[in-house]
């Protein structure tokens, strides 16, 4: 089976359901590992053991935007491709995006009240974070507000493609503007200025954030596919009663 | 209920105390029932409070105390409008569909029908920014006694501004663009209640008023509005509908 087979959905759930439960199992393992080698890692100098939030808020942050980037994707895959579980993928997506978003948000502002002695400062790292967050709201207010599927599908994909021109804005925000936010530390030119002792649990939190980023999706995209077969079968079922 | 499954049919499985409810009852369910579903509109309202107040200090600056000395009339003026968003839908759909016809001639007093589609306006658009205004009011640098005020004098203020409201959307029931009119009409009515509003929040955080000066004021309005919003509302629809 190659994986271009996959595009068929009743493939698609019937390779869904052998994979969740062992990418459900392989999350946890790697969870449990990750966050014990993170209580190992050495307190801060300065921060002490508050610099473990970073533990949580960086690999939301990274799966937030990795997200957003997956959405564009599968919005091209729309638009361009026409492929049948693009617009699944997408809307599976979105709402797991926005909550790491979120959590990213959270925990950051949680980690500037006693660092900066805000919980928020509008400086250009957070605001697009923010923006990235509204983004995603829009997004999930659209696939909410229009009923047809695949009317509403389209527009969600114009936005998220035009949505996309954050990610580079966060990404490089630290470098642009002059912020209160720490400038890049792991993925920049020169290599990571981080020691292994805390990058090593960074990493490791990161991999099993997006394991289970992966495992949310596909079990999303699971039922969303089964909820869309439930409501063609009420809507013949209602034509033909009436 | 599934996603996009049309808003106008009749669910399958009514409630089995149906023939218990007043028709009373029944509208202000049956409201708040379609504000949730797909295209209803009922938590874009935060949504909406969510991007004004993220919006304004691209427009101010992003100084903190200058955000922090205006942020509760920021708030109060984004929920003022987040309420109006919801507004022009609240007769004009009914009076679409021939709904409110129907209501016209049914057995509830037409006052009464007003104020429970108040009172269902106020559920599922104006109790949500109540909810969400103590995080919002963090990216405006208000916590703590601040905070407090502010959404004390939201939770109020907003019924206020729904059943004024009420009046503005019974007036522009048959227009076409009555979006704008009923903007036009009800937000010179409203002003009180943002005056007293907002001199409540501000009065929590510092100034020689007390704050239950201008509070007793607001709750007054509300009072007072929430008698002639519904009586002005049903004299406006029986004028219209003739």
């Amino acid at each position: 089976m190659r994986i271009a087979d996959l595009a068929n959905p009743s493939r698609f759930l019937r390779a869904a359901n052998l994979a969740i439960p062992w990418l459900g199992g392989a999350t946890a393992l790697l969870f449990a590992f990750a966050l014990y080698r993170a209580m190992l890692a050495p307190d801060d100098y300065q921060q002490g053991a508050t610099v473990k939030i970073m533990f949580l808020h960086v690999p939301s942050a990274w799966l937030g935007m990795l997200c957003w980037a997956l959405m564009t994707i599968a919005a091209l895959g729309t638009l361009v491709w026409r492929h049948p579980l693009a617009d699944v993928a997408a809307k599976a997506a979105a709402p797991l995006g926005a909550a790491f978003t979120l959590l990213c948000l959270v925990t950051g502002s949680l980690w500037g009240r006693p660092e900066w002695g805000t919980y928020w400062v509008w400086d250009a790292r957070l605001t697009s974070e923010l923006i990235l967050f509204l983004l995603y709201l829009g997004v999930i207010a659209l696939w909410r507000t229009v009923e047809d599927t695949s009317r509403a599908a389209r527009a969600v994909a114009i936005l998220t493609i035009v949505g996309a021109i954050d990610l580079p804005i966060i990404k490089f925000s630290v470098d642009w503007w002059n912020t209160l936010h720490q400038g890049a530390s792991v993925f920049r030119i020169g290599g990571s200025t981080i020691h292994p002792a805390i990058l090593v649990p960074l990493l490791l939190t990161a991999a099993a954030f997006t394991l289970l980023f992966v495992t949310l999706l596909l079990a999303a995209m699971r039922n969303e596919i089964l909820r869309r077969r439930v409501r063609t079968l009420r809507l013949l079922q209602a034509s033909a009663a009436g | 209920m599934l996603p996009g499954w049309s808003n106008r049919l009749p669910p399958r499985h009514e409630s089995p105390n149906e023939s218990e409810m007043t028709p009373l009852t029944a509208l202000l369910l049956r409201d708040m029932r379609i504000a949730v579903r797909v295209g209803g509109g009922a938590l874009i309202g935060v949504l909406f409070f969510l991007v004004v107040v993220s919006v304004t200090p691209f427009a101010v600056g992003p100084d903190l105390t200058l955000l922090k000395r205006i942020g509760p009339a920021i708030l109060w003026l984004a929920a003022l409008l987040a309420s109006l968003l919801a507004l022009d839908r609240l007769f004009a759909s009914d009076h679409e569909d021939g709904s409110l016809d129907l209501i016209l001639t049914g057995s509830a007093p037409l006052e009464l029908v007003a104020a429970a589609k108040g009172v269902a306006h106020w559920l599922t658009t104006a109790l949500p920014l109540v909810v969400a205004a103590p995080l919002i009011a963090l990216l405006l640098d208000l916590d703590g006694p601040a905070e407090a005020g502010l959404v004390l004098t939201l939770l109020v203020g907003t019924p206020a501004l729904t059943f004024i409201g009420l009046i503005g959307a019974a007036i522009a029931v048959t227009l076409r663009r009555g979006g704008l009119l009923l903007a036009i009409i009800v937000l010179p009515l409203t002003v009180p209640v943002l005056i007293f509003g907002v001199a409540a929040a501000n009065a929590a955080v510092a100034g020689p008023v007390p704050f239950g000066t201008p509070f007793t004021v607001l709750c007054a309005l509300t009072l007072a509005s929430l008698v002639i919003g519904p009586f002005a509302a049903a004299a406006a629809l029986r004028l219209d509908m003739e």
